[in-house]
């Protein structure tokens, strides 16, 4: 039962195979025999869920249907929902149980989802690893040795260990799309404005974006219908009229453009990655596409650029974490001040504290022009590139990481080595542009999954799910199974 | 530029408070880093507009009606309170 997809147990639950309830409980049975080996969880909602299943289970049997009726789903832990706890696997919030539902959740409750429980993810969404969790690791479902990516890390390994049959997470520079392509599964990044982020404990709120990790696109497409939309909770939300997603999936690629970036296939790329994606390019000719070459010249700017912008944002949005409100407060002060500071010191980890320092850096008086105005001018020529890109073709395709996932421990302790590992994903939130990573191979050399990248012109997610879904009608990548 | 980074001073505006273990290795760190951001400045950016927003921002206006709040207890979640106050150390 956990192996379903959302739309066979849809069709499942509809057809009274099993009901909403056995569902929810053979979904933590699953969590039971695996957790102890991949560790994606880092708190379960159990009563929550059951009581859930058991309200779907009553609506099916009066006949009601819903987009989500019965369907268990897993929340990154930086999303609220009300009277559970929302960690952000950081000390600072450890205790914090949120007030509230997210947008996203209040429309995931209503559309009849069962939530199962809060997953991993490096502190504050602040990592490319997930070993950066104030709570524990979590292991790559493909090989427990290595890291499942991140920052949502714990969300693509849960959904590729079937622990939940899709999960949401958050993208400020690749959080979806890099851990679903180290964990073999499909996660896409919607456009800037397209989804609420009311409810999501901000990161850098120029470039956050809270986007579905499924089995497969057409999943997406079901998630991208229910959590989408204008909220006024969010003045960034776009007010624009919403397709329905899963029309998409019907659509023909016959001419559709495809752009291939010669930027990402220079160097640092490893070749297996590279092959797989050129055999997926030519998957997609076969398809009807048509193929043109074009430039993004300024990538190799982008991860210098993003650091500034995501830094400063994020030391700004953090200044919140003053042990008043809300969260940890450090039990030795005498001072107000000694307060704050003693809290902040004890509260945040090594890699948070990094980037709250480089983002004060860069805000600071006397840098402000050399770093921060500078990043926010070069991030005006990354999103003329995509401009220029996308008068010549409908889709980019793209690898989505140079390399596969790597081990724990491996890159820890050279953070720009780390934040390297993010060169394909990042220009994408720069230019507020939405993404997704499919499944396009497997390595040789170590059994890990590849991933491929496409980005399309903001708010046309119907592109890549078009395209994205045809992909899997003719390809099994995203089928084939972790050795769990 | 670099060798001129306050260290404690960027620790004292970000509320942090660094050993000096600490602050050597977030030395080493900012110094790395920034030199890997000086490579922005290859680009003439003079006749360049910044970005802060990807899409364009408006204000959002409402109709002046009032509405039901949610009955939320913002409190629950201080780590100190007093009769309906967060409480917080002496300030003066």
């Amino acid at each position: 039962m956990h192996r379903k997809t959302i739309l066979q147990a849809k069709e499942d639950l509809l057809q009274k195979k099993y009901s909403a309830l056995e569902l929810t409980e053979a979904i933590y049975q699953r969590i039971e025999k695996i957790e102890p080996k991949v560790q994606a969880f880092v708190h379960l909602t159990k009563d929550i869920a059951l009581n859930q299943a058991q309200e779907a289970d009553r609506k099916l049997a009066a006949g009601h249907d819903a987009p989500l009726l019965g369907i268990p789903i897993a929340l990154k832990d930086l999303i609220c929902m009300q009277d559970a706890l929302t960690t952000c696997s950081s000390k600072m919030l450890d205790q914090f149980i949120a007030p509230y539902d997210a947008t996203v959740v209040n429309r995931l409750k209503k559309a009849g989802a069962v939530i199962v429980g809060k997953t991993n993810m490096d502190e504050f969404a602040m990592g490319s690893s997930t070993e950066n969790s104030w709570h524990h690791p979590t292991m790559n479902p493909w090989d427990l040795s290595r890291v499942p990516g991140g920052s949502s890390g714990g969300s693509a390994a849960a959904v590729a260990s079937h622990e939940c049959l899709a999960a949401l997470g958050s993208d400020t520079g690749g959080s979806i799309r890099q851990p679903a392509n180290f964990c073999g599964v499909t996660g896409l990044k919607p456009t800037y404005g397209r989804v609420s982020r009311f409810g999501l404990v901000a990161f850098a709120s120029s470039l956050d974006q809270i986007g579905p990790m499924t089995k497969t696109v057409a999943d997406s497409a079901l998630l991208m219908n229910v959590i989408a939309g204008k909220d006024p909770k969010d003045s960034t939300s776009a007010d624009l009229k919403l397709p329905n997603f899963m029309n998409s999936l019907e659509k023909n690629l016959s001419g559709l453009k495809m752009g291939i970036p010669k930027e990402y296939f220079t160097s640092g790329i490893d070749s297996e990655v590279e092959a797989s994606v050129q055999e997926a390019i030519k998957t997609l000719e076969s398809l009807g596409m048509e193929k043109v070459e074009i430039s993004l010249p300024h990538l190799q700017y982008s991860v210098a650029t993003y650091y500034i912008i995501a830094c400063a944002e994020a030391s700004a949005n953090l200044s919140r974490y003053d042990g008043v409100r809300y969260g940890y407060r450090s039990k030795k002060s005498d001072s107000l001040l000694e307060m704050y500071i003693n809290t902040r010191q004890e509260g945040f980890g090594e890699e948070v504290k990094r980037r709250i320092i480089l983002g004060t850096f860069v805000l600071s008086s006397g840098y402000y022009d050399a770093y921060y105005l500078k990043g926010q001018k070069v991030r005006t020529l990354i999103k003329q590139d995509f401009e220029n890109a996308f008068e010549q073709c409908d889709v980019i395709i793209a690898p989505n990481s140079p390399i596969t996932a790597f081990k724990l421990g491996e890159r820890v302790n050279d953070p720009i080595k780390m934040y390297l590992s993010d060169i394909y994903t990042i220009s994408a939130n720069l230019a507020g542009i939405p993404g997704i990573s499919i499944p396009c191979g497997t390595s040789k050399k170590n059994g890990m999954p590849i991933g491929l990248q496409l980005m399309s012109k903001h708010f046309d997610e119907e592109s890549l799910i078009a395209v994205g879904h045809q992909f899997q009608l003719n390809t099994d990548y995203h089928l084939k199974q972790p050795p769990l | 530029m670099s060798d001129k980074i306050d260290i404690q001073k960027i620790a004292e505006l970000a509320r942090l408070r660094l050993t000096e273990t600490e602050s050597d290795k977030l030395y080493c760190y900012l110094e790395q880093v920034v030199d890997y951001m000086s490579q922005l400045n290859q680009l003439d950016t003079s006749n360049v507009q910044p970005t802060s927003h990807i899409l364009p921002i408006n204000n959002v206006f409402r109709d002046d009606e009032t509405s039901k709040s949610k009955n939320i207890d913002y409190l629950t979640a201080a780590p100190s309170k007093n009769k309906g106050h967060y409480e917080v150390p002496k300030i003066i």
